[in-house]
């Protein structure tokens, strides 16, 4: 089966503009992330989707989910997100164990619920990519040049630009490789891998990549937000 | 939800809006396959009046396509069907006029966006199922319907003695037409009239082909159907108009940006009926798909559409119109966007 499932567990530390985690400030006028969710809900291939929320706002999360898509509330599952990204790809993984049962040709669509403009095609080819290859990644080529700085005052290098992709999300996984590598992680090294594809690189698992969109931004920062805004036409916030 | 919606901005540049849709009471649709028509063409190489393209950009082509059902809360549609959308919308019920040429319709991709979308939400009946046809054959669907639309109008407005019909024009729009009336019309002698000897060869299955220059004195039509559209149209009009017996009905069908001189005096003296023809309706959409059921008709069809590689990226949208520009018929092309 493939399962999408929503990183949705941040408290919206670096908005600064509201009390509210970002994913659920409003886009046009609908909350972010239920705009996330709508397009997973219209990509026939993905049987459940698992929405990780911090604790304190699951109840909220299904106030959402009955206002705005109460016609899949079946399809929806909400599950307590953990004290980090990995931790709580981690908890959906284990729910969806109690629901479905373990089995090694599960797929796991991982995305984050503040990039509400990922496409059908991006989605599509996570999956065919992570049936194929076990793991994937979505990247953009990087348009800026990147330099490395050990120290953080003269740079150190400067890669071939060529070679240098940003990374978005969706990143997607045969379930049973993701939950083997994590589980094999040191504590130490748990706190370091905080990108599910990284522990995958780390532990020489190939990652394929999938081409993302310039526009499937993360709505992060008050810029982004106001950009996201301007693209769908919306009211600004300030 | 947020909704990609690929729009030409100006001739030849297309750009993205993002568009946000409701998907409650509606049937969203995931478009799978595309055809491309002249009137898209017009559009992406500017040959539309400066003022129309200043009114009517930016503006999403394709009104001719086949896609996917994924959500249709109206319980229409089950999710994973196949089906053809119309891109004609009428807002006012008229139980006279045809939904095509009804006041207050409008018509996506003139105007309105057309197919060039993630999703395309439309009311369920603006949605036909095409179940049986092969999807590649589905994207042309609309364009049959239109052949479909004129063919039955002739079937209610010419005289009975149909002997031998006339279609001028060697291109996609004839020889659709052509199918359809080899297939409804068995008894008529087809003869297509047309300016490309290579492009006539296709029309196997009409009874007589012939070259503009090369018609006969005493060659006679019962009736006639016109397909050049542009400057072709004129000649073509002429022709009938000479060509034609007593009472014959002339169903006009090529788009022509210019006004056309047409010699009224013959067409008085004959008491011809000449008939304008349009786009379609759903009436016509479903006796089109029923056609197109058939694997016979399926097969005919198959031979003039040429099917470019899909458009995955927003750069192939302009590669397969420019592919277009190079094939003889029509350009179809699976949507990966």
């Amino acid at each position: 089966m493939i399962f999408g499932a929503i990183l949705a567990g941040g408290i919206g530390s670096r908005m600064h503009i509201s009390d509210m985690p970002k994913q659920f400030l409003p886009l046009d006028d609908k909350p972010i992330i239920i705009h996330t969710l709508e397009k997973f809900l219209l990509c026939p291939r993905i049987d459940a989707i698992y929405i990780g929320v911090h604790p304190n706002w699951l109840l909220h999360m299904q106030d959402l989910v009955d206002r705005h898509v109460p016609q899949y509330r079946d399809k929806i599952h909400i599950a307590a997100g953990g004290g980090d990204r990995n931790e709580t790809i981690l908890n959906i993984i284990e729910a969806i164990e109690k629901d479905f049962g373990p089995s090694d040709d599960h797929i796991i669509v991982t995305h984050d619920s503040v990039r509400p403009f990922v496409t059908l095609r991006i989605l599509d080819e996570n999956i065919d990519a992570a049936l194929r290859y076990g793991a994937v990644d979505t990247v953009i080529s990087a348009t800026d040049t990147i330099v490395v700085s050990e120290d953080g005052k003269v740079i150190s290098s400067i890669p071939e630009r060529r070679k240098i992709y940003q990374g978005q999300t969706p990143q997607s996984f045969r379930m049973s490789l993701l939950k083997k590598l994590y589980l094999e992680l040191s504590e130490d090294e748990k706190a370091v891998l905080t990108d599910a594809c990284k522990i995958c690189v780390v532990r020489s698992t190939p990652v394929r990549l999938v081409e993302g969109e310039v526009a499937n931004l993360k709505i992060t920062t008050v810029s982004d937000y106001k950009i996201a805004q301007a693209m769908v036409g919306g009211i600004q916030i300030d | 939800m947020i909704n990609y919606v690929y729009q030409l901005v100006s001739p030849q540049v297309f750009s993205i809006k993002y568009q946000d849709i409701d998907f409650t009471g509606e049937v969203i649709v995931r478009p799978r396959y595309m055809a491309v028509c002249h009137a898209d063409q017009r559009y992406f190489l500017g040959q539309r009046d400066p003022k129309v393209l200043r009114k009517k950009l930016p503006m999403a082509l394709i009104h001719e396509c086949c896609g996917e059902v994924v959500s249709d809360k109206t319980g229409t549609f089950r999710p994973g069907q196949n089906v053809v959308l119309i891109p004609n919308t009428p807002t006012i019920p008229d139980d006279i006029v045809f939904e095509n040429y009804a006041k207050g319709a409008y018509f996506l991709s003139s105007g309105h966006d057309g197919f060039m979308r993630e999703f395309v939400n439309l009311r369920p009946d603006r949605v036909v199922a095409c179940d049986g046809v092969p999807p590649r054959i589905a994207a042309i669907t609309e364009f049959v319907s239109v052949a479909v639309h004129a063919v039955t109008r002739f079937e209610m407005i010419s005289h009975k003695r149909r002997n031998t019909i006339g279609i001028w024009g060697d291109g996609s729009l004839s020889y659709t037409v052509s199918c359809v009336l080899a297939k409804l019309f068995p008894e008529s002698r087809i003869v297509v009239i047309g300016r490309n000897e290579r492009k006539l060869a296709q029309f196997s299955f009409a009874h007589r082909t012939l070259l503009t220059g090369e018609v006969p004195e005493d060659f006679e039509i019962d009736h006639a159907f016109e397909c050049c559209g542009g400057e072709g149209s004129y000649y073509a009009i002429d022709d009938v108009i000479r060509y034609i017996n007593p009472q014959g009905t002339l169903m006009l069908m090529g788009v022509s940006e210019n006004k056309v001189a047409i010699n009224t005096r013959d067409v008085l003296e004959k008491g011809m009926t000449l008939v304008g023809s349009s786009r379609s309706g759903r009436a016509d959409f479903e006796r089109a798909v029923s056609l197109m059921q058939e694997s016979a008709f399926q097969n005919r069809l198959n031979s003039i559409i040429y099917e470019d590689r899909p458009v995955s990226a927003i750069e192939d949208i302009s590669r397969v119109l420019e592919t277009d520009l190079n094939t003889p018929f029509k350009t179809v092309f699976r949507w990966n966007m």
